[in-house]
């Protein structure tokens, strides 16, 4: 007996919605078998991976803290892949995104204004886009590669952000650590719970949400967006310019990304690092694929990704495991959703031996 | 071949259901060595899963093959290679990244060398009249010279039952007559050739047996020599062939005028326009024949915008100079546009029939503040479907679950609903069952008799001789004059392929395709 893999006479729309749960569910029996390789008890090391990080209402709120910017990164991402757009640099355009709204944060140091927090909100779209546009400028006008190049521009913004913190915006009384000035309380989000971290962004990342819900299935342009995505040839017989399909989905991540970064230097960190964000640049590419490009998937994608972070702190603090055990899960958890989605447009089929057997010679004779 | 010869090929009551249609029913069938056998039948009347059964693609639910006398379970397309059966399927199965002979050699078991390899493939396609450059990138190809390149890779292995899915359906008349004298010739060899269409003349010219299908089932046996077309198509479709009304045309203003269209070809392979004269007037249609891959495609793409021209002049539509204009502004001017490609460019295969309807009717109010007016486009889809009889699961039905005939008719729907003041047809009835044909053809004739300006280009002879006022022809890049109908025939016109119009540049090369056409015309 063996096992075909067989193509499906067309996709199959439950596997569809199928594929991540069961990309979910493979990722925790997977992470039974690695604890228990490791000698932890798989049940309790279970408990302490993604139980007890949201036991209490601090954990809650830590959850959706950093669910926050992966759902707001992700549905940007979705409008840009829906249209075959490979925008892989959204670390790079949060980054730049945080140096913006730093900048202007630090700026106004000291001001009071109410104004202080949209300006920074401004700045952070500003900043994101700019990176994506660098991207869309060279695929539109000289057809390079999108994926290679926002990657590198990744690496680029990381040391713009590293220069900054160590050179002209360092902090004079940091005692020589690379950091600028806390930000004042005019530009920092506002707590939605007192007692908690979970601030404003939340919010802003919830209405990017339904922003991208009516964007990418009721509008116009989403619909050209996934025409393009789908059949370039039919978007150009439409007339739909592809150039600009490019542009908007290259520059809606971008912003959406800009706006993530703007969000951690204004909420928990408070101030600009040299490292502003654990990597939600790229969990949120998993966040998007695993939401199946659509809001409301990529909303829940994001809690179960923000659990997996939350998850890794506290397996480093009470298993005693490193901290790749984050990064480890969000691998398994992309690698089960690629194998999953095989399903989408192949079944399984056990085949006998007898019936796998070569045709009897007396037919070819 | 003796009386007594076995049956190459015999079905015994084969049986093929689906979830949604059973496509064969009890249906026997059997054909001799040497015999060009029809198998007659309109879209969707079960010829393609037939004959997928006998390939190996497709496992029947009940019934036996036999192959030279002996029943044979088919278990794949590579078993049935091994057997000696080859298969030109409708739908190409080529790689347009790779040359022909690389996308030959696939096909091929083992690792063959190409040089040689190549060498063959000429051998053959001049043996055949079936002319196509090996080292070409097949993407570069029109869909007639893949077409050649699909017949070529069945040649090559020498089958003993060769399936010809219907072959015709992109060559000229000449090029026809070439292709029979090769199935003529094979059959002469001793090959039995089971010949899938629904072309009844062509069929009444080939075959020597015909077994006609509707709706799954057997309908009739017949020797095709000793029916008339309006038999066969009666056996076909259950009942008589409409035909088209035509009138005389009243030719109003100039609606779309090439001057001079100029365009370097794309791609090294490719065909460049060279100096195209055209005025399409309101109230007429206009015809454009040709082999295929002579700048059919080129030519097209410049007058829907799809590609731009340098000179704005060029082309005018409407009154306005419209060469620099992207397709979406000439759509605003009144311009409607059906592709040859029906998926992936006239519509969206994973998108449903309404939100196809959206792609280029979506200047008639369904979009509002920049958000889609669903149920206004779900309206107009359904409108659409009823108008010109699309059997669809309605507007949610995806366009890859219709038959190319129903998508066809749905395309046509939605280009013609729009009220168009210019519109470019390419291939109006590629692969549409005689029915469905003879409906769009009218729908053309109608829109024309509304006053619009129609071009029509076809690779179809026959179609254009029925609906066009006037006839031109494309050959290697270059246009001929247009002649009113009544002043040609089918045989100038085939002539005029191979771009000897009066006045026409004399060449040293002959446009592709061209080759066998004085030959076949002294046949």
């Amino acid at each position: 007996m063996r096992f075909k893999l067989e193509a499906r006479p067309e996709p199959s729309r439950r596997m569809g919605y199928l594929s991540p749960v069961l990309a979910a569910a493979l990722t925790i029996v997977a992470g039974f078998v690695l604890f228990s390789a490791l000698g932890r008890n798989p049940w309790q090391a279970f408990y302490t991976f993604f139980v007890y990080p949201i036991h209490d209402l601090n954990g809650v709120t830590e959850l959706l803290l950093k669910a926050s910017p992966l759902m707001l990164i992700g549905v940007g991402l979705a409008c840009g892949y829906r249209a075959n757009v490979w925008n892989i640099g959204a670390e790079g355009q949060l980054v730049l995104g945080a140096i913006f709204a730093g900048g202007v944060a630090l700026h106004f140091q000291g001001s009071e204004s109410a104004l202080v927090l949209p300006a920074m909100f401004v700045a952070g779209a500003v900043g994101g886009m700019l990176w994506a546009a660098i991207p869309a400028l060279l695929r539109t006008r000289f057809n390079t590669n999108e994926i290679l190049v926002s990657l590198m521009l990744v690496y680029v913004a990381n040391l713009l952000l590293s220069w900054l913190v160590h050179e002209p915006w360092r902090d004079p009384e940091g005692f020589n650590f690379p950091q600028s000035k806390q930000f004042t309380e005019s530009a920092l989000y506002p707590i939605l719970l007192a007692g908690t971290r979970l601030n404003l962004g939340f919010v802003v990342a919830l209405a990017a949400v339904a922003l991208g819900y009516v964007f990418l299935n009721r509008s116009f342009l989403g619909f050209q967006l996934r025409v393009a995505g789908l059949a370039p040839d039919a978007a150009r017989y439409a007339g739909f310019n592809a150039g600009r399909m490019v542009w908007l989905g290259m520059l809606v991540g971008g912003a959406c990304a800009g706006i993530a970064g703007m969000g951690e230097v204004a909420g928990p960190i408070g101030q600009l690092l040299p490292v502003v964000s654990p990597g939600y640049g790229f969990a949120a590419i998993i966040v998007a694929f695993v939401g199946r490009l659509h809001p409301v998937g990529i909303l829940l994608a994001s809690l179960l990704m923000s659990l997996l972070y939350l998850g890794g702190e506290a397996a480093q603090m009470g298993l005693n495991l490193p901290s790749a055990i984050t990064g480890l899960f969000q691998g398994m958890l992309l690698f089960f959703l690629l194998a999953s989605d095989v399903l989408i447009n192949y079944r399984v089929r056990v085949v006998r031996p007898a019936a796998a057997a070569p045709a009897p010679a007396a037919t070819t004779a | 071949m003796s009386g007594a010869a076995v049956p190459r090929i015999e079905l015994r009551r084969i049986t093929k259901a689906y979830p949604s249609v059973v496509a064969n029913q009890d249906i026997s069938l059997t054909a001799l060595p040497g015999e060009i056998h029809a198998v007659l039948g309109e879209n969707g009347a079960g010829k393609s899963t037939l004959m997928k059964i006998i390939y190996g693609v497709v496992k029947p639910d009940a019934g036996e093959v036999l192959w030279e006398g002996r029943p044979v379970v088919v278990h794949n397309p590579a078993h049935a290679r091994d057997l000696g059966i080859g298969m030109v399927f409708q739908h190409f199965s080529l790689f347009e990244t790779l040359t022909v002979v690389e996308n030959v050699a696939l096909g091929l078991a083992g690792n063959p060398p190409l040089a040689a390899l190549s060498r063959r493939i000429t051998e053959v396609s001049e043996k055949y009249g079936l002319p196509v450059d090996p080292r070409r990138l097949v993407h570069s190809l029109s869909v007639g010279e893949r077409q050649r390149v699909e017949i070529i890779r069945c040649l090559l292995v020498n089958p003993r039952l060769l399936i010809m899915d219907e072959p015709t359906s992109v060559l000229t008349p000449q090029a026809v007559r070439k292709l029979f004298e090769t199935l003529r010739l094979l059959a002469g060899e001793g090959c039995t050739i089971l010949y899938i269409s629904h072309k009844l003349d062509e069929i009444q010219a080939l075959c020597t047996n015909a077994t006609v299908l509707r709706s799954g089932r057997v309908t009739g046996h017949c020797d095709p020599r000793a029916e008339t077309p309006e038999s066969m198509a009666r056996m076909m479709i259950g009942k008589d062939l409409p035909h088209p009304q035509h009138g005389l045309p009243t030719p109003g203003v100039a609606r779309l005028t090439l001057a001079a269209l100029t365009k370097k070809a794309a791609d090294p392979f490719g065909v460049g326009l060279e100096d195209v004269h055209l005025t399409v007037h309101a109230g007429e249609i206009v015809g454009i024949a040709g082999v295929s891959g002579n700048g059919q495609q080129e030519l097209l793409a410049a007058i829907s915008g799809e590609t731009l021209v340098r000179s704005k002049l060029s082309i005018t539509l409407c009154g306005v100079a419209v060469g620099r204009m992207r397709p979406g502004r000439r759509r605003r001017l009144g311009f409607c546009f059906v592709p040859e490609e029906r998926l992936g460019r006239g519509a969206v295969p994973r998108m449903s029939l309404a939100d196809n309807a959206l792609l280029t009717a979506h200047r008639r109010g369904f979009v509002k503040r920049g958000l889609v007016r669903f149920a206004r486009v779900r309206a107009f889809a359904q409108a659409c479907i009823d108008a010109y009889n699309v059997k669809s699961g309605g507007p949610d039905a995806e366009a890859k679950s219709l038959s190319g005939g129903n998508l066809q008719k749905f395309i046509m729907g939605r280009e013609i609903l729009q009220q168009p003041k210019v519109l470019v047809v390419a291939q109006p009835t590629w692969g549409v069952d005689v029915g469905a044909a003879a409906f769009i053809r009218q729908k053309i004739i109608d829109l024309r008799n509304e006053g619009a300006a129609i071009l029509v280009v076809s690779e179809e002879l026959d179609e254009l001789f029925e609906i066009s006022d006037r006839l031109a022809v494309i050959a290697k890049g270059r246009l001929s004059p247009a002649k009113p109908l009544r002043d040609t025939n089918v045989e100038e016109i085939g002539v005029w392929m191979s771009g000897m119009w009066p006045g026409a540049k004399a060449t040293v090369d002959t446009p592709p395709g061209a080759a066998e056409v004085p030959r076949a015309l002294q046949a």
